[in-house]
């Protein structure tokens, strides 16, 4: 089947003014008879929470942390790209749209791409007005960054907490409308399935995390804001409680799941230090604006370096590779994530990694302690060397750090056209759950800037159409869809309960984490992914038959909530498998090792593979059906991304 | 140990919930690398209860890179543990020592109720920033980013204050559980910057009321909560508080009039 992604026709410059044109408005009036559910309170969903809530739809948001302002948004470090050009260096709206399909490999949608950047200028001022504090210049003005893959100043930030003052700022917009009894918000509330009457979505199941109390919510249209996918790696830079399961649960329910594979590898990580690590932390991207990345020349000098015989420091500047200036000339350190990830896992492979495990490379700031002094460089990056400081128990001014690229973002997500809707009618998936913006490969800085575009800018245009042509008639909240739902996330859970095996949910989530990062991960090949195949199926079944989940559902209980999300990312991970078998070619963040130019450069297949993949659900055990939707391009040119 | 690993002994606090009576309950944790945080340590003492047929110890945790505000844990005397400026996910194991006695709480606090062990609830923080801790604007219809020029030391300043993660170390510090740090933090950042003037004498008195409402209790400028603020949020955020509060209610209850809910 051929997916209609409902693209306006028309100029790109113009298409989403048209639209918005076109698309049905909510009387003012009725507005308030509409329910609306949000999952999920990072930036995507606390903004859609917020801004639906201001236009006066009756809202009711879910997260199952213990407050809205926990939402993993909150880590995001650089910052926030916007076309504003405020420097005077030549960005705009097209360019940024440009670097943006470029950077994603050719595999997203011109029209959304173009209407990301389009309302990147809205975002920062709706942000200041709020009270965010990004940096400033003397003057009084904005301040701006380069972030990779870019060769402009388009980056706004707040230290190294830009995440965090965004979402505080969506936080607070939240709070006013919860404040003003627009929006009731449920804590510590997690969803287990989406409703579904006569095919449109009508409503979620969930559970109180405290009392286990599992519960059906009613609404008009469900919005999933609930991130990405990144923790089915088990070892990622995203939060211990990140997980699939709202988005899985509604791909069982019918909603398609696009582009699995399209994993993003972040380049600059604390390198792993052993079996009991729980997550990764990311270095910000904003770090090699700065710092110099780099391996030694030669096995020898690696070798000395990992025994500890000789410090970074004193390896000679004629020893020192610095393999993405010498490559990469024009961009140098700020190549794209997917490129300098495979670099330094290049560098590995060739036996010149360092550290005590060999899988490291350096990202040294010497040069700008030294053109820039000490406290400039601490004035950027302090709150970044701190917390590198205390986990490795190195001080960075000192020595270089060690990075090495770890799971940070997935790029795939619901499929959703270009009202943010899923193809179940009233389903909406917005932010990191959807799959639409970024292609195969996410720029820096882009993240934020989607997850509030989302729900500040696109989705209280986009809802309303769909809510004014179904009507404001309650739903039937008797309506026997929800009992049946009900009852069947009650006997999953009691499933889960029943397993009295040998093994902890811990130890097959760190089993499957390694598989997804072995055969998934970096760099694949038909071989590897097949035996991925069955690895994971084994997997799952001896899950299903030999885990422990302790405890009651009646209590607060965390090993069953861990259980029933490792269960979907067993599920998950076979489908992620798929995908990545299913595309022959490399790109952006998906490499395949049987598809590189002489270069060893990721090699596209645009004839064969310029689609979106987008799988249906078929049953337990079933295999996934493909559905594609072409993706056209109208007003770029296709051609091999080069960053030389 | 040769290795470098530890075996430590735990006095952790156990408690089945809200409504039933806790008791500390000692485990030891053998084996423990120096590289490991305080959490991953507490999930290996989790594994291994599992395995034998224990209940795993219950804490809240999220981001595990000091962002989140999620985590707490009052460790040895000290919320977020004996180190300053870090939160209890970024404590590693290298600060204790082999053969040490660590002995891990909760939160304490009329207004933090424990809910297992050593989560508690904090959602009166939510409700104190719900009250006020915002700018009135709606989605769309703001200026150009640049036409709200900000000085540059009045940004930085909004910026450390901002920098709060919410999690209530500075009530658990305090002798009195006051939670001043907290809502000045808050109060401060926006009342600092040119957008958040409309509201600043408005918010203030909402976001004091319901924090009073809340059962939090008075501050004697102790300065305890300043010390352990894992984002070293200083107490003159307190003073900046204390000085518009008294502001709104001596001189301005008349342009203030009956709207002092922050809307």
């Amino acid at each position: 089947m051929s997916l209609d992604a409902k693209i306006p026709k028309g100029p790109l410059a113009e298409k989403w003014s048209t639209h918005k044109f076109n698309l049905k408005l909510v009387n003012p009036a009725n507005k308030r008879k509409y329910d609306v559910i949000v999952v999920g309170t990072g930036l995507a969903g606390a903004s859609a929470a917020a801004s639906l809530a201001e236009l006066g739809y009756n809202v009711k948001a879910f997260c199952f942390q213990d407050s809205p302002r926990r939402a993993h948004s909150i880590a995001a470090q650089g910052g926030i790209n916007a076309a504003k050009n405020y420097q005077n260096d030549g960005d705009s709206v097209y360019r940024l749209f440009y670097d943006t399909i470029k950077g994603g490999d050719y595999r997203a949608r011109e029209g959304n791409v173009y209407r990301l950047a389009e309302v990147s200028v809205n975002i920062i001022d709706q942000c200041v007005a709020q009270g965010v504090p990004f940096a400033r210049e003397y003057g009084g003005l904005l301040d701006n960054r380069s972030f990779g893959g870019s060769q402009v100043s388009r980056t706004f930030y707040a230290r190294g907490q830009t995440g965090q003052q965004l979402l505080l700022g969506a936080y607070s917009a939240l709070n006013r409308q919860i404040h003003l009894g627009k929006v009731k918000m449920y804590t510590r509330t997690e969803m287990l399935d989406i409703v579904t009457i006569d095919g449109q979505a009508k409503g979620i199941v969930t559970r109180n995390l405290i009392n286990g109390q599992i519960e059906t919510h009613t609404g008009h249209a469900v919005l999933l804001c609930t991130g990405g996918y990144g923790n089915v790696f088990y070892l990622s830079t995203n939060a211990i409680g990140s997980n699939v399961t709202a988005a899985w649960r509604a791909h069982k329910r019918g909603a398609y799941f696009a582009n699995p594979c399209y994993t993003q590898i972040h380049p600059t990580c604390i390198p792993v230090t052993g079996d009991h690590q729980s997550k990764l932390t990311l270095m910000s991207e904003s770090l090699r604006n700065d710092g110099r990345v780099w391996a030694p020349k030669t096995v020898a000098i690696a070798e000395q370096l990992r025994k500890g015989a000789i410090r970074a420091d004193q390896v000679k500047e004629d020893d020192r590779d610095y393999f993405l200036e010498r490559k990469y000339p024009s961009f140098g350190n700020l190549v794209p994530r997917d490129v300098a990830s495979r670099n330094a896992k290049e560098m590995v492979d060739d036996g010149r990694g360092v550290g005590g495990s060999g899988f490291a490379v350096f990202l040294d700031f010497a040069d700008a302690i030294h053109r820039l002094g000490k406290d400039a460089v601490a004035a950027k990056y302090g709150n970044l060397f701190d917390m590198y400081y205390q986990i490795t128990d190195e001080d960075p001014y000192k020595q270089p750090m060690r990075i090495y690229p770890a799971v940070h973002y997935t790029m795939g997500g619901l499929w959703v056209d270009y009202n943010l809707s899923t193809n179940i009618p009233g389903l909406y998936a917005l932010g990191e759950c959807n799959f639409s913006d970024h292609g195969a490969n996410r720029l820096g800085a882009s993240a934020l800037m989607q997850g509030l575009a989302d729900g500040y800018f696109v989705i209280p245009y986009t809802l309303g159409d769909y809510l004014a042509t179904i009507g404001p008639k309650p739903v039937d909240a008797g309506h026997p869809a929800f009992e049946k739902t009900k009852q069947e996330v009650t006997d999953r859970i009691n499933k889960l309960l029943a397993l009295k095996g040998t093994k902890t949910v811990n130890e097959y989530h760190r089993d499957l984490g390694h598989i997804m990062w072995e055969y998934c991960g970096m760099a694949r090949t038909e071989e590897g992914l097949t035996k991925a195949k069955g690895l994971i199926q084994a997997l799952r079944a001896d899950f299903w038959k030999n885990a422990i989940v302790v405890g009651d559902n009646e209590e607060v209980n965390p090993a069953l909530e861990r259980a029933g999300r490792v269960a979907d990312f067993l599920e998950l991970g076979e489908l992620m498998v798929d995908d990545a078998l299913m595309r022959r070619e490399s790109c952006g963040g998906h490499f395949r090792l049987e598809s590189q130019t002489p270069e060893g450069e990721a090699m596209r297949d645009d004839e064969h593979f310029a689609f979106v993949a987008a799988w249906e659900y078929k049953g337990d055990n079933q295999p996934e059906v493909l559905n594609k939707e072409i993706l056209d391009f109208e007003f770029v040119h296709l051609t091999q991304r080069s960053y030389k | 140990m040769s290795n470098g690993n530890m075996n430590l002994t735990l006095k952790v606090w156990r408690q089945k919930n809200a409504g039933s009576k806790g008791a500390f309950v000692t485990y030891k944790a053998e084996n423990i690398s120096p590289d490991m945080s305080f959490l991953e340590m507490l999930d290996v003492v989790n594994e291994s209860l599992i395995h034998t047929g224990g209940e795993p110890i219950h804490f809240d945790h999220d981001c595990r890179e000091g962002i989140c505000g999620m985590c707490s844990l009052y460790i040895n005397g000290h919320p977020h543990g004996p180190k300053n400026a870090i939160t209890t996910c970024q404590l590693h194991m290298r600060t204790f020592h082999d053969g040490e006695i660590i002995v891990i709480e909760p939160w304490r606090a009329a207004a933090f109720p424990v809910i297992k062990d050593l989560a508690v609830d904090r959602s009166a923080f939510d409700r104190i920033q719900q009250a006020g801790g915002f700018v009135s604007v709606n989605t769309g219809g703001v200026p150009d980013a640049n036409e709200i020029p900000i000085p540059k030391i009045i940004a930085d300043e909004a910026f450390n204050s901002a920098t709060c993660i919410g999690c209530g170390a500075c009530v658990a510090a305090c002798k009195n559980a006051s939670a001043m740090l907290f809502v000045s933090a808050k109060v401060t950042q926006l009342g600092m910057l040119p957008q958040g003037q409309p509201e600043r004498y408005t918010r203030v008195q909402a976001m004091v009321a319901q924090m009073d409402a809340e059962g939090f209790g008075s501050c004697t400028n102790t300065g305890a909560c300043e010390i352990e603020c894992p984002k070293e949020i200083k107490m003159t955020n307190i003073a900046h508080m204390n000085s518009d509060y008294f502001s709104a209610k001596l001189f301005r209850q008349e342009e203030i009039g009956e709207h002092a809910s922050g809307e």
